[in-house]
C-alpha cells in the first residue's frame, strides 16, 4: 500500500514537473524577456523608451482607436445579449453564428475585408476618392477592422451570463411596473457589471494590441497610421529591442488588468458558466 | 383580466434588435458579404490558377497543417496541465494557475517577439537548441508550430480544467482499486467524459492557428514555399495590388478553417463508445 503511495507521489511529482518545465519556457519566459528587456536600461531607460515622440505618436492613435471601438462594440453586445438571450425570433442561431464569426476569421482577412469595401479597386474606393474621403490607409480604417476583430467580446461574456440568470426577476420587475429604462438600471446591469467590465477591458486590451488586421489597414505611414503594436514592430525591425519592449509593456500592462478583472468576475459569476473567450 | 391580453413580453425588443441588426449588418455580415460576392467574381480559371501556385499550396498547407500540430500537442500539454492543475495540491498552483493566462495578456505581436527574442539563433533558448540539440527553431516550421502551440495552449486548458474539476477523483480511485491500470483508467474513466472538452479545446486552438499572424511572423522567418504562412502571403498579394489573388487565398483560409471546425463539432456530438 505505502509503496504504491510513494510510486503515484513520484508520478504526480514528474506531472507537476513537466507541466511546470512546459508554461515556464512556453508561457513564462516571454512574458519574462517583455519585463527583463523593457527595464534592461532601467526605470530610466523605459521611461525614455515609453514618451519617445513617436511612441507616444503611436499610443495616442492606439487609444483613440479604442475608444471609437470599445463603447461601440459594449452596446452592440448589450443589445445583442439582451435580445438573443430573452427573446425567440427566426434568424436567431444565425445572429449567434455571425457574432462568432469573427473569431473564426484571420485578423488579416479581417483587414482584407475593408480593402474589398474601401480599397481603389474595392466597392466603394472610387466613389470615396472622388470625393476626398480617406477611409483605407487613415484612421477611419484602422477603426473599423479594430471594430471587427474586437466585436463579439462583450456580448460573449454577457449572453452566457442572461442564459444562466434566467428571466424570472426581470418578469418580476415588469410584472410589479418598471418602465425598460427601470428594469435596465435597477435589475438587469447591476447583476452583470462587472461582466460588463471585463468584456469592456476584454475588448480595450485587444483593440490596443490588434497586429493583423490594422497591419492590413493602416498603410504604415510613420507618425501618422501606425499604431502602437505597428511601431513596436518597426522599433524591432531596426534594432531597438528595449524600446520595442518597453512600449510593449504599456500593451501588456491593460491585457493583465483584464486578467486581473476576470479573476474578480470568474468569482462574482455563479458556477458552471465556462469562461474562454 | 378582461378579453385575450397580448402575449406578454419583456421590455426592449424593438431597441436591442435594431441596434443588434444595425451592429452587425454594417459590421460584420456586409465585410462578409463583400468577401463571398468578391471571390465569385473571381473567374474559375483564376481560381485555380492561384490555387494551383506552389508557393500558394505550400502556404496554405503549412498554415493548416502547422495549426493541426500545434492544436494537437498544446491538447497534449494543455491536457497534462489541466490535470495537474485540478487534481494536485502543492506549492506555486495559484500562480502556476495564473501563468497559463498570460498569453491572453500579451498582444500577438509583442507574443512574436518575445519568441523570437529567445528561440532565435542569439536566443537563450534557441542557441541551447542549437548547440545541444542541432535544432533551429526560429525561421523553421519548427518555429511556426512553437508559436501556435503557445497561443493554442490556454484555450486547452480553460476548457479541460473545469469539466475534470467536476469530474469525481473517486471514479479513478475506485477504477484503480478494482484493478484497472494507469493506461485503462486513462482511456476508460477519464477519456470519454472530457472527450467534449478536449475536443473543444483542439478546435479552438486550431482556429485560433490557421489564422495566426502576429505571433508567427517574427519567428516564421518567411521563406517562401518553406515557412511562409498563408495569412502573410494575403498581406503580399495585398501589397502587389494583387486583390483577386489575395481574395482567394483569404476565401480559401477561412473556407477551410470552418469546413474542419464543422466537422469537430459533428465529432463531439458523436456520443463516445460506452
Amino acid at each position: 500500500m505505502s509503496a504504491q503511495q510513494q510510486r503515484m507521489g513520484v508520478a504526480a511529482w514528474i506531472a507537476v514537473a513537466l507541466a511546470a518545465a512546459i508554461l515556464g519556457l512556453l508561457i513564462a519566459a516571454p512574458m519574462a524577456m517583455v519585463v527583463g528587456q523593457a527595464f534592461s536600461k532601467g526605470l530610466g531607460g523605459w521611461w525614455q523608451a515609453v514618451t519617445d515622440e513617436e511612441t507616444l505618436r503611436a499610443l495616442r492613435l492606439t487609444a483613440v482607436v479604442a475608444l471609437v471601438a470599445v463603447p461601440i462594440n459594449t452596446l452592440g453586445g448589450l443589445a445583442a445579449a439582451w435580445w438573443i438571450a430573452r427573446f425567440r425570433f427566426p434568424g436567431r442561431r444565425l445572429a449567434v453564428a455571425l457574432l462568432d464569426l469573427p473569431l473564426s476569421v484571420s485578423p488579416v482577412v479581417a483587414g482584407l475585408l475593408f480593402v474589398l469595401l474601401f480599397g481603389t479597386q474595392g466597392w466603394w474606393g472610387q466613389w470615396l476618392q472622388a470625393r476626398d474621403i480617406k477611409v483605407l490607409f487613415a484612421v477611419p480604417g484602422i477603426a473599423l477592422a479594430t471594430l471587427f476583430v474586437t466585436l463579439p467580446m462583450v456580448a460573449r461574456e454577457l449572453l452566457p451570463l442572461l442564459q444562466s440568470q434566467g428571466s424570472d426577476a426581470d418578469w418580476a420587475a415588469v410584472t410589479l411596473g418598471a418602465s425598460g429604462r427601470q428594469l435596465f438600471w435597477w435589475v438587469v446591469f447591476p447583476r452583470m457589471r462587472w461582466a460588463v467590465l471585463y468584456g469592456v477591458l476584454l475588448t480595450a486590451a485587444r483593440a490596443l494590441g490588434e497586429f493583423g488586421a490594422v497591419s492590413v489597414v493602416s498603410g504604415h505611414i510613420r507618425g501618422e497610421t501606425n499604431t502602437l503594436p505597428l511601431h513596436i514592430e518597426v522599433l524591432y525591425a531596426e534594432y531597438h529591442s528595449q524600446q520595442a519592449f518597453a512600449a510593449s509593456s504599456l500593451l501588456v500592462l491593460a491585457g493583465l488588468l483584464a486578467l486581473v478583472v476576470r479573476r474578480v468576475v470568474a468569482a462574482r459569476l455563479p458556477k458552471g458558466a465556462p469562461h474562454v473567450h | 383580466m378582461a378579453g385575450r391580453a397580448k402575449v406578454p413580453r419583456l421590455p426592449g425588443l424593438g431597441l436591442s434588435s435594431t441596434v443588434t441588426l444595425l451592429w452587425l449588418g454594417a459590421l460584420a455580415l456586409l465585410p462578409m458579404a463583400a468577401l463571398v460576392i468578391q471571390a465569385a467574381q473571381v473567374p474559375l480559371g483564376r481560381w485555380q490558377a492561384v490555387l494551383a501556385d506552389p508557393r500558394v499550396l505550400s502556404a496554405l498547407g503549412l498554415s493548416f497543417s502547422g495549426a493541426l500540430v500545434a492544436a494537437l500537442l498544446a491538447t497534449l500539454a494543455g491536457g497534462l496541465v489541466a490535470w495537474v492543475l485540478v487534481r494536485y495540491q502543492f506549492a506555486g498552483r495559484w500562480m502556476m494557475d495564473a501563468v497559463v493566462d498570460l498569453p491572453f495578456a500579451l498582444p500577438t505581436a509583442v507574443a512574436g517577439i518575445a519568441l523570437t527574442a529567445l528561440w532565435g539563433p542569439d536566443g537563450i533558448f534557441g542557441s541551447f537548441c542549437k548547440q545541444f540539440l542541432g535544432l533551429d527553431v526560429a525561421f523553421t516550421r519548427v518555429g511556426v508550430v512553437l508559436a501556435l502551440v503557445f497561443v493554442g495552449l490556454p484555450f486547452v486548458v480553460r476548457t479541460v480544467q473545469p469539466v475534470l474539476a467536476d469530474l469525481d477523483a473517486a471514479l479513478e480511485e475506485a477504477a484503480a482499486c478494482l484493478g484497472a491500470s494507469q493506461l485503462q483508467v486513462l482511456t476508460k474513466v477519464l477519456l470519454p467524459p472530457l472527450r467534449p472538452a478536449l475536443i473543444t479545446g483542439f478546435s479552438l486552438a486550431f482556429a485560433r492557428g490557421v489564422g495566426e499572424f502576429g505571433s508567427v511572423v517574427f519567428i516564421a522567418g518567411n521563406l517562401p514555399n518553406r515557412t511562409e504562412i498563408a495569412p502573410l502571403l494575403v498581406v503580399t498579394r495585398l501589397e502587389e495590388y494583387d486583390y483577386a489573388g489575395a481574395t482567394v487565398l483569404a476565401t480559401t483560409l477561412l473556407g477551410g478553417s470552418l469546413v474542419l471546425l464543422g466537422l469537430l463539432t459533428r465529432l463531439q456530438r458523436r456520443p463516445g463508445q460506452s
